[in-house]
């Protein structure tokens, strides 16, 4: 057939897939209000940053070299410091919930700094892990810092020859910002649920009101109704993607250190993806009920858990890393936060978008067949 | 061009499904035919007969599983696009999409067939004339009636002329308003394009317009011809005999059908019996069956004819097509007798959603035993009736006595003297037959061995199989499952929607002898159905149209009213509507 048939073809039917989305409204309703809803929910809702965490202090020893060595909690933004008298106290408070952690100055402080190796006891609360781990690092940070003073002070002067103190320095997101690196994960989640969950109701909802028996027995080509199905939505899912970008920037103040060329070129790789996938589903389970359900378990959740949006994949079991590696999601995760948070590395956006092209052929393929112009 | 190659050409074709049972089902088993082009083509059988597998084979949507197949002259296993560029084909359910207008659905089809803006112009004005659509060419195919949609469908399967035309059962479903409709445009259509046309459907009335008429059954081709070659297999076998006065119809019409040895098929029709004897059947047991009633020989018509091939060809399966032995002895129903005054009545009944009234002012008695029938075309308000009636709805005003209870203020009351049977299956499809009545004995509120007594004399009443799954029944039985769920609790008053929708002809006859027999022991039973035909068992029937009453009495007494008399009920029933219809038009002009 010639190229000007399918040309008509395929603008007929984007031009019925278009304008079905725009008269569902909860097409509508989940392409573009509930990404809002989850920016607004992640960006400000969700952070796993430490903020005015009660601390309690255990003053042993009143030496001026103990109240010098916590000083630097209190300078703190993210440690509100409660100085207590007794062990059991403190105790008392971190039981009760009031305290998020002890620091512990011993009687002998002072002796044991004039030796050259002062111990300061730090208690954490681990039931939440990640705020223990946060406080860990703020503590350790106010602390070392006042050991840095004096250490420069003393450089001169004898006593504080021998300690090593560890300097440490986070790099990219400097602060330990949580919102800097769910917003850009949050691209990926975004696109996954357009992409995916949209889709997945297409084809089915054809299949359940019989509109394809109809469609396949006419000249269109299996190829021509899958692309039709991707266009309206690729749209919505750049919509998005630009709600997402403006944002992170605007709102968050989440730096956009990569360029933005590669940071599109890949979003786009990952949402075609993503619709195919949702396409696919809809294609093999021709049930709605069913491919939303699919699509939710085998899509969204993937890329909410296992694609290291909030937990690393470096500390999970071996069979989950292996998992992780086939979700689509795990690798557009890797190469959007750095090009967000580090810069543009060329050669790892285009391993990325390669990966995605991998993918969206063999969805293709599989969708393809789907509708393959046969009932049985 | 005298090369053309027929329209069809099929040899030896057969496919075969996984049954609901898991054990394989032959959908086609083993046809072999041939089309000539240019001609008008019908697919007849009962639901089941595999009709709509052939249409499909045919479009190329499924793929056989042997034999051959080639339309248009060309082989479907090598090119099936090349065939579904050509051809075009109306589902069943011809799949609109109900979000877009009725100009972007005719739109969407004409620019997948590529057809040009200039032909198209004159081609759209030309169906919106014919199916009456001009006027509604923003509306959402969604917000369209169903006649309107149905004729919407075709109207995009003939966006282009094709060079050959598949419609699987088009006026399936379809009031007999849009039914004739729909045939009109096919037939201008037939005339003015040349077009070849296959056509499956289960109306014979429809199969005798055909050119050639093909008879399935089980999978299996039983013949073909035309149709006057086909009606001369039941010459010498059609009579009509009338009852003596006072007995109805259907009493002589059930003695009948008890009697295969001598009558093949009865059906009660203007107060009279139409009935085809077995051949060669002894007249002298024929004479005595039918207690030397008066019986004139009829001409025989294609529906006789099919009946007999039906028959014959089932002979030896037992299907639900023989009537449970419940027909002979009529069941213990509880009459809590309080004479012979009306079951139900209802007064200036009104309901209304939203600003819309789907029933008006309808008044009518229904006397006890009687078999009372509500018809009427799609959205007539049959189903919002029924449904008050069975106090599944309130009603927004009037009166409504049922079983002498008020549904306003003792709906519970009512419902514990009433059965009512769903259209569609309502029984749970992963229960076996016994746990599903068992269920239903406990929900009436049945209890220990009064329940068990009750499930197993119904299960032996219906003559049901009470391990076997119920999704895997036939439809017959299912509907038998339905019917013996719903009597469980001994109702005084069986409500029945669309009882017999979707099963095939004898199925259709032995439930109809069964309702009979339920009749004659004592239960009232309000039935809704879209065959005419059977609007002729019952004693006395009303036709809603567009929410009104429009007839209320006797099937002859509104037959006289229409001025039809003779004929089919299918005929009075479209002049009742039309002149109905009719007359409300000049009452708005007169406004």
């Amino acid at each position: 057939m010639s190229n000007a048939a399918f040309k008509t073809r395929l603008i007929a039917l984007v031009r019925k897939e278009t304008r079905q989305m725009l008269r569902d409204r909860s097409n509508l309703l989940v392409g573009l209000i509930l990404p809002v809803v989850l920016i607004l929910l992640f960006g400000y809702g969700l952070s796993f940053d430490v903020k005015n965490a009660p601390i309690a202090v255990v003053m042993e020893s009143n030496s001026a070299a103990a109240r010098e060595a916590v000083s630097g909690l209190a300078g703190s933004r993210y440690l509100v410091p409660v100085e207590v008298t007794s062990m059991a106290e403190a105790d008392a408070l971190l039981r009760a919930g009031k305290a998020d952690a002890i620091v512990r100055v011993p009687i002998d402080f002072a002796e044991q700094q004039a030796r050259g190796n002062a111990q300061v006891q730090l208690i954490l609360n681990g039931i939440d892990s990640t705020t223990a781990t946060s406080l860990e690092a703020y503590i350790n940070g106010a602390i070392g810092t006042v050991a840095l003073r004096r250490m420069d002070r003393g450089k001169s002067g004898a006593g504080s020859t021998g300690s090593i103190v560890l300097a440490q320095r986070i790099w990219f997101n400097e602060a330990g910002i949580s919102t800097w690196y769910l917003v850009p994960g949050l691209v990926a989640l975004i696109m996954t649920l357009v992409g995916a969950f949209l889709t997945s109701m297409l084809i089915a909802r054809e299949w359940e009101r019989g509109t394809l028996e109809a469609l396949f027995v006419t000249p269109v080509r299996p190829l021509e109704l899958v692309l039709a199905k991707i266009a309206p939505y690729l749209l919505i899912g750049l919509l998005d993607l630009a709600m997402c970008i403006l944002a992170a920037r605007i709102l968050f103040q989440v730096p956009i250190r990569g360029s933005l060329l590669a940071i599109l070129i890949t979003s786009i790789a990952y949402l075609v993806v993503s619709l195919l996938m949702g396409l696919f589903i809809s294609g093999v389970t021709r049930n709605q009920f069913a491919a939303s359900q699919m699509a939710l378990l085998t899509s969204f959740m993937p890329a909410m858990m296992l694609s290291g949006f909030v937990f690393d994949l470096r500390n999970v079991p071996f069979a989950v890393k292996v998992a992780s590696q086939i979700v689509p999601a795990t690798h557009f995760m890797g190469v959007i936060k750095t090009l967000f948070l580090a810069g543009t590395d060329w050669a790892m956006v285009a391993k990325g978008c390669v990966i995605m092209l991998g993918y969206a052929l063999l969805l293709l393929a599989l969708t393809w067949r789907t509708v393959r112009k046969r009932l049985d | 061009m005298n090369d053309t190659p027929p329209s069809v050409v099929i040899k030896a074709l057969s496919k075969t499904f996984d049954g609901p049972d898991g054990k394989p089902f032959q959908a086609i088993d083993g046809i072999s035919l041939s089309i000539p082009p240019g001609t008008l083509a019908a697919v007849v059988g009962p639901d089941g007969a595999g009709k709509t597998t052939l249409m499909r084979m045919m479009a190329g949507l499924l793929r056989p599983d042997g034999g051959r197949l080639h339309v248009l002259g060309i082989d479907l296993a090598e090119d099936a696009q090349e065939v579904q560029n050509r051809i075009s084909y109306m589902p069943q359910r011809f799949g609109l999409y109900e979000d877009l207008s009725v100009q972007e659905n005719l739109d969407l089809y004409a620019d997948l067939h590529g057809v040009p803006a200039d032909v198209r112009v004159e081609r759209f004005s030309r169906l919106l004339a014919m199916t009456d659509l001009a006027h509604f060419t923003d509306r959402p195919a969604g917000k369209l009636s169903g006649g309107m949609k149905q004729k919407l469908g075709l109207a995009c399967t003939l966006v282009r002329v094709p060079d050959l035309l598949l419609l699987d059962e088009p006026s399936v479903g379809v009031d007999p308003l849009s039914r004739r409709d729909l045939w009109e445009i096919i037939e201008q259509l037939i005339e003015s394009d040349g077009l070849s046309v296959i056509v499956s459907t289960a109306y014979m009335d429809e199969a005798e317009r055909c050119d050639h008429v093909f008879v399935m059954n089980r999978g299996m081709l039983l013949a073909d011809g035309t149709p006057d070659e086909l009606k001369a297999g039941a010459r010498g076998l059609t009579h009509v005999v009338s009852p003596d006065d006072g007995v109805p119809a259907r009493d002589l019409q059930a003695r009948m059908i008890d009697a295969p040895e001598l009558v093949v098929d009865a059906v009660p029709s203007g107060g009279q019996v139409r009935f085809i004897c077995q051949p060669g059947c002894n007249e002298a047991a024929l004479k005595a069956l039918l207690h030397d009633c008066d019986c004139q020989p009829r001409e025989e018509e294609l529906e006789d004819a099919f009946m007999l091939l039906l028959h014959q060809h089932d002979d030896g399966h037992g299907d639900a097509s023989s009537p449970p032995p419940l027909a002979s002895q009529a069941p213990a129903v509880a009459t809590n007798g309080n004479g012979d005054g009306p079951v139900i009545v209802v007064r200036d009944l009104v309901r209304r959603f939203g600003d819309f009234t789907a029933v008006a002012n309808t008044s009518f008695e229904v006397k006890r035993g009687e078999i009372f029938g509500l018809l009427g075309p799609n959205g007539a308000g049959k189903t919002t009736t029924f449904r008050m009636l069975c106090g599944l709805l309130p009603a927004t005003s009037g009166e409504l006595l049922v079983a002498g209870v008020n549904l306003r203020n003792a709906r519970a009351a009512a419902r514990a003297r009433i059965g009512y049977v769903a259209q569609k299956f309502s029984l749970y499809s992963n229960l076996s037959v016994y746990e599903n009545l068992d269920f239903f004995g406990g929900a009436y509120g049945l209890r220990g061995k009064e329940r068990r007594d009750r499930v197993n004399e119904i299960i032996r009443q219906f003559d049901l199989d009470p391990d076997v799954h119920s999704g895997n029944l036939p439809l017959g039985y299912k509907q038998r499952l339905a019917m013996a769920a719903g009597l469980l609790h001994q109702p005084e008053i069986l409500f029945l929607d669309e009882p017999t929708s979707g099963i095939d002809p004898l199925a259709r006859r032995a439930f109809w002898r069964t309702i009979t027999a339920l009749s004659q022991s004592g239960v009232t039973v309000v039935v809704t159905t879209h065959f005419m035909e059977e609007a002729e068992y019952c004693d006395r029937i009303a036709i809603q149209d567009a929410g009104r009453l429009l007839a209320l009495g006797t099937p002859r007494g509104v037959r006289e009213r229409s001025g039809i008399v003779s004929g089919h009920m299918n005929e009075a029933f479209i002049a009742i509507v039309e002149k109905a219809r009719a007359a409300e038009a000049e009452g708005q002009e007169a406004a």
